[in-house]
C-alpha cells in the first residue's frame, strides 16, 4: 500500500488545483485527498477539513501532508494531534513548497516508497 | 478561583467583547496579517456562545476543555489552535478546586502550550507578549484588573515590536507601527473576563 498525500491550502482552488496535477502527473497509484478554506467558506483552513482529508487518504503506510501558509501548518498539526496516535505517528507534515512537494511526494509514494523517503523527496525542494 | 463565578457569564462577556471589537480586530488584521482575524475569532466565539448550555452543564475544566476544542474546529486561522489550545490547556490543568496559585500554575502551562503551537517565543510580536506579561503580573499577585490593565499595556507595546512570527513577519520591517491582532484579542479577552469577575464579586 502506498503513502498517502494530502493537500491542505488556504484556498480550494489551489488546493484543488494542486491535486489535479499530481492526478495527472502521477496517475492514481496514490490515496489523494484536498482541502481549503475556514469553517465559514472563506480563505483559510478548518481542523475538520483536514481530519477528513487524512482520512480519505489515509495508508497504513502513512501520509504526506503538503500544506500553504502557518495556519495550514498549525491546523494540520492540531489535527494529527487530535487523531492522535496508531495514526498520528503516521501523518508527517513536509516542509516543502506546495505545488512541486505535493508532486514529488506523490511521484515518491507511486513508487512504493515508505513514509520517510517520500517526506525527504519533497522537502529537497525546500530551501536550507 | 473559579468557584464563585459561572462560565456563562464568563464566555457570554469574551464573546461579546470579540464581537464588539471583530472590526477593529480585522482591521488591525488587514495591516499586518491577512485581514480575517476578527471574523475568525467571532465565529468561534459565537460557535462556543451556541454550546453555551451543553457546555455550562460540565464541570469548569471539562468546559473549558471544550469550549477551547469548539475554537479549534471554528476559528479556521492560525487563531483556532492557538486560541484553543490555550483553553484546552486551562481546562486540562485546573480542578474545580484549584486555588490562586493552582490558577496561575494552570495559566502558566496554558501559555506554555501556546508557545508550543506556534513555535513562537516572547518578544515576536504574537498574543505571547500579552500572555506572558499577564502571567508576570499574575505572579506578583495582581487582581484581575490590575491583570487586565497589564494585558492592555503589554497589546500596546507591541504597536513597535518586528514581528519575526506568524504572517505579519512576511512584512518585515513594515510590520512595526502596528498593533499585533492576536495580542489585542487576548488584551480584550482579558478586559471582559476581569469585568465578569468583578461583576460577581459585587453580587
Amino acid at each position: 500500500m502506498n503513502v498517502g498525500i494530502v493537500i491542505v491550502s488556504h484556498s480550494p482552488l489551489v488546493a484543488e488545483g494542486v491535486a489535479d496535477m499530481v492526478r495527472q502527473m502521477v496517475g492514481d497509484e496514490v490515496g489523494l485527498a484536498w482541502c481549503g478554506g475556514d469553517p465559514a467558506g472563506g480563505l483559510g483552513t478548518s481542523v475538520e477539513a483536514i481530519t477528513k482529508a487524512i482520512d480519505k487518504a489515509w495508508s497504513d503506510a502513512g501520509v504526506a501532508v503538503l500544506v500553504d501558509l502557518g495556519g495550514a501548518e498549525t491546523n494540520t498539526e492540531m489535527a494529527i494531534e487530535i487523531i492522535g496516535e496508531p495514526r498520528a505517528s503516521r501523518i508527517t507534515i513536509c516542509n516543502a513548497p506546495i505545488v512541486e512537494g505535493a508532486i514529488m511526494a506523490a511521484t515518491e509514494a507511486s513508487g512504493g516508497a515508505p513514509l520517510a523517503s517520500v517526506v525527504a523527496t519533497a522537502e529537497e525542494l525546500s530551501p536550507l | 478561583m473559579t468557584g464563585n463565578v459561572d462560565f456563562r457569564s464568563l464566555v457570554a462577556a469574551m464573546a461579546e467583547t470579540i464581537a464588539a471589537n471583530a472590526e477593529r480586530l480585522t482591521e488591525l488584521d488587514s495591516a499586518i496579517g491577512d485581514g480575517d482575524h476578527g471574523a475568525n475569532m467571532k465565529r468561534g466565539f459565537e460557535a462556543v456562545s451556541g454550546d453555551l448550555e451543553q457546555l455550562a452543564a460540565k464541570p469548569f475544566p471539562e468546559a473549558l476543555k471544550a469550549a477551547g476544542m469548539k475554537l479549534v474546529m471554528t476559528v479556521g486561522g492560525a487563531s483556532g489552535p492557538l486560541f484553543g489550545t490555550f483553553f484546552m490547556t486551562l481546562g486540562k490543568e485546573l480542578t474545580e478546586e484549584t486555588d490562586r496559585a493552582g490558577f496561575v500554575t494552570a495559566f502558566e502551562k496554558a501559555v506554555d502550550a501556546v508557545a508550543a503551537r506556534g513555535k513562537s517565543r516572547a518578544g515576536q510580536k504574537t498574543m505571547l507578549d500579552v500572555l506572558y506579561p499577564m502571567l508576570e503580573a499574575m505572579k506578583q499577585g495582581a487582581d484581575p484588573d490590575a491583570v487586565a490593565a497589564r494585558a492592555e499595556a503589554a497589546a500596546e507595546a507591541t504597536i513597535p515590536m518586528l514581528a519575526t512570527r506568524g504572517r505579519a513577519s512576511f512584512l518585515g520591517e513594515r510590520s512595526i507601527g502596528h498593533m499585533d491582532p492576536g495580542a489585542a484579542s487576548v488584551a480584550l479577552l482579558a478586559g471582559a473576563v476581569a469585568q465578569t469577575l468583578k461583576s460577581h464579586e459585587g453580587a
